[in-house]
């Protein structure tokens, strides 16, 4: 049977924008309700980063023992091949989301949101009737926050099923695909391709671009395409994907290399990771006055959409595609909502890829500052020369920290790391540029001997001076 | 046979929801395209919407005087051709959808509610577009208080502004005292602040935009209307119970449609970025009415085809309409000369601002009895000042003058305003 209530504040969707609207709007004691297809924690916790996280995380602890099979490296020797049993991984990533999924339900909860798992459809811009298991019903709300987030991308001739799969099927598989060829070298296909090798599948990129993760410059990728070349994972760039063959052991895949040649390739799964897409159908968006640019929802700083009272945030919105973007949209959304005053103007936003070794992007990378006209200083400090990294074997992968400042007032205007651990270094050049810091800023700030930060106070240091170990 | 669903589009303001006024059509209706389907009201006017497509009413959304959602379809019609299916609303729909928006309605007269600016948030990781250095609690603390930290000095390395400068900003009299002119008394030291918001701001930019770009050209003239005031009083008299109660102001219509054929380039619409001046046979004379949300600017149209009573009853319709805020986007919009009246305020002269892109803005001063020398005597006669302003770039100032003295003729010499 269809009911009919009102409230306040509807979220649509509870991924990371969505979810954490939902709980700072009940917090700030709105009558708040959440609509929620799947389980909440959205495509970040269910299909995307934790399980990756997970998998990756496992998979490394893998290929680290393996190195120790009688190799008696750092002292140590296994006198038998580690087994893996990845139904029990897969289990243990399981219950690693279903923790982190509990937990967000939990903190829904003590904010007093109510969490209505069913379909949102739009019949109007206010009005969104939810279909869910046990009928429906119709909500009218004040203030509509849609946080619908995005989809894998299909490719025209190589649809999804069978051997085909994408990111969400790569990170459920129970057997090691012997041969696994990903479509795109971008941050997913990498990270998912890298997390493979590592649990022993053979691996091939097939790349549109002339090199891998096009967006970030070749110092920074360097380390990783040495890794991949030392494994033996191929990458062939300047590659069009044009269609596939599938029979019951796998498929074919076919591709027009750089030279424009057909040629094919076998593989027991195609990793499909050329992209998201945001979710702008099969919700009733059509139904209301909201406009778009170009795929996107259109927003302006506050995350106000077209129509009053109707917000979007995350993924639905533009580049770039990134949980923690949508986090702090969607705390700013209910906040407003609330009758704060408050717009979105992070002066960065971080990202991170969990490749090997991890990259950190903060800001303007040198290119990009030059790009704008900007008359820059780069300050570079290798982690081949902080005690603490040769201490974890992380000095050997080539990695860095690389400081961008404004030459004339020496305002950082970007910070850049590529090596082992790094992402947990995206913290402090976050802060750095968010509070405005000089690059005497980040020199002067003791950093703890030993640690891999100490990289970045050498980086600032040697940006208009010198490094005292480089 | 197709169906076409026609969604009530956005009419401006991001509004959610729409009265549906009344209904011209009716289900098995068969309609032609811009044929009037139904009218909306909004919170500033009364919109029109015409059909789209032709073909026959299969469904209307609901009955007149409800409230309709943005969005919903309000009418589906069956075409004959293949179906084009579900269109959904967008901008170009609402546009086609709204009948003859008089020339264009961006340059109509300040009507138009403000849209919330809906700018696609560029989400850059651009720290260079922050010429303003600032720690994220700075930022946050001084959207909160309305302050815009171009205007607050920061004593920090580079410029930075600092918790502490904040304060000290704050302490120092904030925004307003920072502003370079303080209209404030010394003596008091409290403040209001009004944002500027929808009519206000589009009066303030159209304002800023005509000065900006018109070099205006003001001229004023004294006209004795003592005649021409006995024979409004004679008609009111002898008037006719159909007949309106005739104002000064029909007069003066009557007497600009008479001469401006003679005058071309003054009932005239500069387009200034195609360097084009585009004179009017039609006299669609705006009339500039103060309304509780402010200047408005109803268009009474074809004034060379009204006689005086229709100039006048016409003229109290569209100033009612548009106080009451049910005039139509239409009826807001067109004007091809622009009238202006502090007549009964007082003061002696005004240098009115063009509505732009017109030419020609003619504004009514205070009649008052004055001793005058008339036929070599000093009398007591109707004088009423005439200030009007041209822009120069099209109008010369003799030519202004010629004007103006022609409407000085016909006003001293009422009768040939009717001949």
């Amino acid at each position: 049977m269809n009911t009919h209530r009102k409230c306040k504040v509807l979220v649509v969707g509870g991924g990371p924008g969505g979810y954490v609207a939902a709980i700072r709007a009940g917090q700030l004691g709105l009558d708040t309700v959440l609509v929620e297809a799947d389980r909440t924690g959205g495509t970040c916790l269910i299909r995307g980063c934790i399980p990756s996280k997970a998998l990756i995380h496992a998979a490394s602890r893998y290929e680290e023992l393996l190195a120790h099979v009688g190799s008696g490296k750092l002292g140590i020797s296994l006198s038998s091949a580690p087994e893996l049993n990845l139904v029990a991984t897969q289990q243990w990533k399981e219950s690693v989301v279903d923790r982190l999924n509990g937990g967000v339900e939990g903190l829904l909860a003590k904010a007093g949101v109510e969490v209505i798992h069913g379909w949102a459809t739009f019949a109007d811009a206010k009005t969104c009737e939810i279909e869910t298991a046990d009928g429906g019903q119709t909500l009218h709300a004040e203030h509509v926050i849609l946080a619908n987030g995005s989809s894998v991308t299909e490719l025209p001739g190589i649809p999804f099923g069978g051997a085909v799969i994408s990111s969400t099927e790569a990170l459920t598989l129970t057997e090691v695909p012997e041969q696994l060829v990903v479509i795109g070298a971008g941050y997913i296909g990498l990270e998912l391709g890298i997390a493979w090798r590592k649990l022993g599948a053979k691996v091939t990129f097939i790349e549109g671009g002339e090199r891998i993760l096009p967006i970030y410059d070749k110092e920074l990728t360097r380390p990783i395409q040495q890794w991949l070349k030392k494994h033996d994972v191929e990458v062939i760039t300047s590659a069009r994907a044009e269609s596939v063959d599938q029979d019951d052991v796998g498929a074919v895949l076919h591709y027009r290399d750089k030279a424009g040649e057909l040629q094919s390739i076998a593989a027991s799964k195609v990793l499909v990771a050329v992209g998201r897409s945001p979710n702008t159908q099969g919700w009733g968006l059509e139904n209301m006055p909201v406009d778009k640019q170009g795929a996107f929802v259109q927003v302006n700083d506050q995350c106000r959409t077209s129509t009053r009272n109707v917000w979007a945030i995350g993924d639905l919105v533009g580049e770039p595609m990134l949980a923690h973007k949508a986090s702090a949209q969607g705390e700013m959304v209910a906040e407003i909502i609330a009758g704060h005053k408050r717009s979105f103007d992070p002066v960065a936003i971080p990202a991170v890829c969990f490749t090997e070794p991890e990259i950190v992007s903060v800001g303007l990378t040198p290119d990009e500052a030059k790009a704008k006209g900007l008359d820059i200083s780069v300050g570079k400090f290798p982690f081949a020369a902080i005690g603490k990294a040769l201490t974890m074997e992380a000095g050997e992968d080539g990695g860095f920290v690389r400081v961008v400042a404004r030459t004339d007032d020496h305002v950082i205007v970007g910070i850049q790391a590529v090596g082992a651990h790094v992402a947990e270094l995206s913290g402090e050049f976050a802060l750095a540029l968010e509070m405005g810091a000089l690059v005497e800023d980040l020199a002067a700030t003791i950093h703890v001997h030993p640690s891999l930060s100490e990289a970045t106070m050498e980086a600032a240091l040697a940006t208009f001076g010198k490094a005292i170990h480089g | 046979m197709g169906h076409y669903s026609f969604k009530l589009p956005d009419l401006g303001e991001g509004i959610v929801e729409s009265e549906i006024v009344d209904w011209h059509v009716s289900v098995g209706d068969r309609v032609e395209e811009d044929d009037l389907l139904v009218d909306v009201m909004t919170d500033k006017a009364t919109v029109e919407l015409s059909a789209p497509v032709a073909g026959t009413i299969v469904r209307l959304g609901c009955d007149a005087g409800e409230m309709f959602a943005v969005g919903s379809e309000l009418i589906l019609i069956e075409t004959a051709g293949e179906g084009e299916a579900v269109i959904s609303p967008s901008p170009s729909a609402a546009e086609a959808a709204t009948p003859k928006p008089a020339p264009s309605v961006p340059q109509a007269a300040p009507v138009q509610a403000p849209e919330p600016a809906s700018h696609k948030t560029t989400i850059s990781h651009v720290p260079g577009r922050h010429e303003i250095l600032a720690a994220p609690s700075v930022r946050r603390r001084a959207r909160a208080e309305d302050i815009d930290l171009a205007v607050v000095p920061g004593t920090g390395p580079a410029g930075r502004i600092s918790n502490t400068d904040l304060e000290n900003f704050i302490a120092a009299g904030g925004m307003q005292a920072a502003l370079p002119v303080s209209n404030q008394s010394a003596a008091r030291s409290a403040t209001t602040e009004i944002p500027l918001r929808g009519l206000r701001r589009v009066i303030a930019q159209k304002m800023v935009a005509a000065k900006r770009n018109i070099p205006h050209y003001s001229y004023v003239e004294e006209i004795d209307i003592t005649a021409l005031e006995e024979l409004r009083q004679h008609l009111n008299e002898n008037r006719k119970p159909s007949q309106p109660k005739l104002t000064l102001l029909p007069f003066i219509m009557q007497a600009l449609a008479k001469t401006l054929p003679e005058f071309p380039f003054c009932n005239a619409r500069f387009d200034d970025e195609r360097e084009v001046l585009t004179q009017y046979d039609a006299v669609h004379i705006g009339i500039a009415t103060m309304t509780e949300k402010g200047l408005m600017v109803p268009v009474v149209k074809h004034s060379e085809a009204l006689d005086i009573w229709q100039s006048a009853s016409e003229l109290s319709r569209l100033s009612a309409a548009a106080r009451e805020g049910s005039a139509r986007v239409d009826e807001l919009s067109g004007s091809t000369i622009t009238i202006t009246s502090l007549g009964a305020i007082g003061g002696i002269v005004t240098t009115p601002v063009i509505n732009a892109p017109e030419t020609t803005i003619v504004g009514i001063n205070k009649l008052q009895d004055k001793p005058v020398v008339y036929h070599g005597e000093i009398v007591v006669r109707k004088m009423m000042n005439l200030s009007s302003s041209f822009d120069h770039r099209v109008v010369d100032g003799y030519d202004a003058a010629l004007m103006v003295q022609a409407l000085k003729r016909l006003l001293e010499n009422p009768a040939s305003i009717f001949v």
